[in-house]
C-alpha cells in the first residue's frame, strides 16, 4: 500500500463511555487504515464496538466519551483539533451514511433545504450554486427529476430514494473518506443491491476510501477490499474478505461464517456460537471470546496479541499463500 | 445493474401517495366537528369584538343611573348594569381587553418559552441553571405570583399581561425544553452534525421545526389561560384597572346584584366560558390534528 495514498489511519484507538458512573473501555486498541479508493469493512455483532469506532473517526462520540489514540485523516491528526476545526474538516471531508433513511432525514424542511446546508456551509456557495449542485449530486446517485425530489421532503420518498439523498448528501462537499453504518439494512433486498452498487460505483468514480460497517460478511466479500473483524471492542481477525468467508482464521470468525443461513446446505440446521456477548465492563481478562470459544485452553486466560491478522493464540487455518 | 427504472417507478408512486395527504391543517381541523364549532364561535366572538363599535353606540363607561338594572330589552341587548351602563358594550369592550391580554400575553411567554426553552434542552449548562430558576417559579402559585407583580406595579393592562406572561412562561418553557430534549436525540439531529453544522444552526433550522407543533398547541392554552387570569386578577381588582372594562371586572361589580338582575352575571360569564372552552378545544384538536399517530383513528 502507498503510504502517501493512505486516507484513514486509525492508530491504538480506545474509545472509553461513563456507564453506571464509571469510565468503562467499550473500543480498545484499534488499527485501520484505509487508502484511497479502498473499501475496508467492520464487521460484527451488534455491541462490539463498531458504530463507537466510526463515532470515534467522524468525532461524534457520545458525551463524556473518552478517546485515546490516534486517528489522522490525509496526514491530520484529528484528536488534536477543536470542536469547531474537527467540525470543519469531519463534514467536509468525511461524509457519513447512516443506518436508517427513514430517521436521518428532517422530516419538515425540504430534501433541497437539507441538501444544501452542508454545500453553503463549507463550500460557501450561494443558495442557487448549491442547489444546482444539488440537484447535480442526485442525477449522479440516480435520482431523476431532481428539481423536483429538491423541493419535495423525505415522507414524499421510499426507502431506497432516502437513502440515496443521503449517499448524496454524504459525498456532496467532495469527502476523501465515506463511512457508511450498515447502510443497506433497513432496505428490501432488491434496493440493497441497488444501493450497494451505487455506493461501489461512488467509490470507483470518486476514488473513495470508505469505511463499511456492517454485521453481514457475505455482502462484504462482494464490495470489500478488506475485512476487519470485531468482537467484544476488539479488532480479532483482519484480512482479505474471501480468506475470512473460506479460511477463517479467528475460531469466532469461523463461528459467524458457520452462522450464516445457506440454501441449499447439507447441515438442517444453522449453527450459532454458544453463549452471547459478554457487555461492555464485563470483558474476560484474556482472550474475550475464550469462554464462548470450543478450542480454548490455559493460555486463553491471558490476553493474546495481535499478530499476522489474528488476535487469537490458537488461529485454526494458515493464511493463504 | 441499472438502478435507475425501479426507482422511477417507486419515486412517482411515492410522490403521488402523499399530496393527497397533505391536505392542509386547516382542513383537517375543519373536519373534525368540536374543532369547527370551537373555531366557529372563536372567529364570531373575534369579529363581534372588533366590530363592537359597529354593534352598539352605547358606551361600556357611560353612567346612566336612570336606566339602571334594565332587563334584556330593544335598545338594551343584554340589559343594563347597576350604574345603567349597557351590558352589550361591557361584554364586546371587555372582550376587547381579554383579546388584547391574551394575545401579548402569548406573544410574550411563548417567545422566550421558545428561546429559553430551545436553549435549556439543547445545552446541558443552561439547563441546570435555569432549570432551577423555573422550579422556583413553579413553586410559587400562579395568581400568588401575579398578585404580587400587579400589586407592585399597580394594576393597568400592561401590567396584568407582565404579570401573567411571568406566571405562564414556566411551564410553556418546560414543554419546548422537553421536546427538545427528545429531538436532540434523533438520528437526523445526528445526521445534521455529522454534515459539520454549526449548533446554533442545528438547534434554530432543525430542532426549532420540530418542536413546533407542540409549541402551537402550548400557545392556545396559554391564550386560554391568560384570558383566564386577566379575569381573574381583575376579579379580585388587581386587573387592567377601572378605565378599561373586562369582563372579570364586571362579573367582581355584578356579584352584588346577582339577585336584581341575572343578566349582569350571565353574559359576561357566558362570554368567558364560551372562549375558554373554545380556546382549550381548539387546542386539542390542534394536538390531535398534528399528531400523525391520531390521525387516522379520531375521525
Amino acid at each position: 500500500m502507498n503510504a502517501l495514498a493512505t486516507i484513514l489511519e486509525v492508530r491504538g484507538l480506545s474509545v472509553s463511555l461513563p456507564i453506571g458512573g464509571k469510565l468503562t473501555p467499550v473500543v480498545t486498541d484499534m488499527n485501520l487504515s484505509i487508502a484511497r479508493g479502498e473499501a475496508v469493512a467492520l464487521v460484527g455483532e451488534s455491541g462490539c464496538g463498531k458504530s463507537m469506532t466510526a463515532r470515534a473517526i467522524i468525532g461524534l462520540p457520545p458525551p463524556g466519551a473518552e478517546i485515546a489514540g490516534s486517528i489522522v485523516l490525509k496526514g491530520q491528526e484529528l484528536t488534536q483539533l477543536t470542536p469547531s476545526e474537527r467540525r470543519r474538516i469531519g463534514g467536509r471531508e468525511i461524509g457519513f451514511i447512516f443506518q436508517e433513511p427513514m430517521t436521518s432525514l428532517h422530516p419538515t424542511l425540504s430534501i433541497g433545504a437539507q441538501m444544501t446546508d452542508g454545500l453553503r456551509y463549507h463550500l460557501g456557495l450561494s443558495r442557487t450554486a448549491a442547489l444546482e449542485r444539488a440537484r447535480e449530486l442526485l442525477d449522479r446517485v440516480g435520482i431523476p427529476r431532481g428539481r423536483d425530489i429538491l423541493a419535495g421532503h423525505a415522507h414524499q420518498l421510499s426507502g431506497g430514494m432516502r437513502q440515496r439523498v443521503v449517499i448524496a448528501m454524504a459525498i456532496a462537499c467532495g469527502p476523501s473518506l465515506v463511512i457508511a453504518d450498515e447502510p443497506t439494512t433497513a432496505l428490501d433486498v432488491t434496493i440493497q443491491a441497488q444501493v450497494l452498487d451505487l455506493l461501489a460505483r461512488m467509490r470507483e468514480e470518486l476514488g473513495l476510501a470508505m469505511l463499511y460497517i456492517t454485521h453481514d460478511l457475505e455482502v462484504v466479500a462482494d464490495f470489500c477490499d478488506r475485512a476487519i473483524v470485531m468482537y467484544a471492542g476488539d479488532r480479532v481477525e483482519d484480512g482479505q474478505p474471501e480468506q475470512c468467508l473460506t479460511r477463517p482464521r479467528h475460531p469466532y470468525t469461523s463461528g459467524l461464517v458457520a452462522a450464516i443461513p445457506r440454501m441449499g446446505g447439507t447441515s438442517a440446521r444453522l449453527s450459532p456460537i454458544p453463549g452471547q456477548v459478554p457487555p461492555v465492563g464485563a470483558w474476560p481478562a484474556g482472550c474475550r471470546f475464550a469462554p464462548r470459544c470450543a478450542i480454548a485452553d490455559e493460555i486463553c486466560a491471558t490476553r493474546p496479541v495481535f499478530d499476522a491478522g489474528v488476535r487469537c493464540w490458537r488461529p485454526l487455518a494458515s493464511p493463504a499463500p | 445493474m441499472s438502478p435507475r427504472l425501479p426507482n422511477d417507478m417507486s419515486a412517482t408512486t411515492a410522490t403521488i401517495a402523499p399530496a393527497a395527504r397533505r391536505a392542509g391543517l386547516a382542513r383537517r381541523l375543519a373536519a373534525k366537528p368540536t374543532a369547527a364549532l370551537a373555531i366557529l364561535v372563536l372567529a364570531g366572538l373575534i369579529a363581534a369584538i372588533l366590530a363592537a363599535p359597529l354593534l352598539t353606540h352605547a358606551s361600556p363607561l357611560k353612567i346612566d343611573p336612570a336606566h339602571r338594572l334594565l332587563s334584556p330589552r330593544t335598545g338594551h341587548l343584554m340589559g343594563t348594569d347597576h350604574l345603567g351602563r349597557d351590558m352589550l358594550a361591557i361584554v364586546l369592550y371587555g372582550g376587547r381587553t381579554s383579546l388584547i391580554v391574551g394575545f401579548f400575553v402569548t406573544a410574550i411567554a411563548m417567545s422566550v418559552a421558545i428561546a429559553l426553552g430551545l436553549l435549556s434542552g439543547f445545552y446541558r449548562r443552561i439547563d441546570a441553571v435555569l432549570m432551577r430558576i423555573v422550579d422556583g417559579l413553579m413553586a410559587f402559585p400562579g395568581i400568588v405570583l401575579a398578585t404580587a407583580a400587579a400589586g407592585y406595579i399597580g394594576p393597568s393592562v400592561t401590567t396584568v399581561v407582565l404579570a401573567l406572561s411571568l406566571v405562564l412562561i414556566a411551564p410553556a418553557l418546560r414543554v419546548v425544553r422537553g421536546q427538545t430534549l427528545i429531538v436532540r436525540e434523533l438520528p437526523m439531529i445526528e445526521a445534521a452534525r455529522a454534515v459539520g453544522l454549526r449548533e446554533t444552526h442545528i438547534l434554530t433550522r432543525y430542532i426549532l421545526p420540530a418542536v413546533l407543533s407542540p409549541i402551537l398547541i402550548q400557545a392556545s392554552f396559554v391564550f386560554s389561560a391568560a384570558v383566564l387570569g386577566e379575569a381573574a386578577l381583575s376579579f379580585i381588582g388587581l386587573g387592567v384597572g377601572a378605565k378599561d372594562v373586562s369582563w372579570g371586572g364586571a362579573l367582581a361589580e355584578a356579584r352584588d346584584y346577582i339577585q336584581n338582575g341575572w343578566w349582569i352575571v350571565v353574559f359576561p360569564g357566558a362570554a368567558l366560558v364560551l372562549t375558554i372552552l373554545s380556546l382549550n378545544l381548539l387546542g386539542d384538536s390542534l394536538r390531535d390534528a398534528l399528531d400523525p399517530k391520531l390521525a387516522g383513528r379520531r375521525a
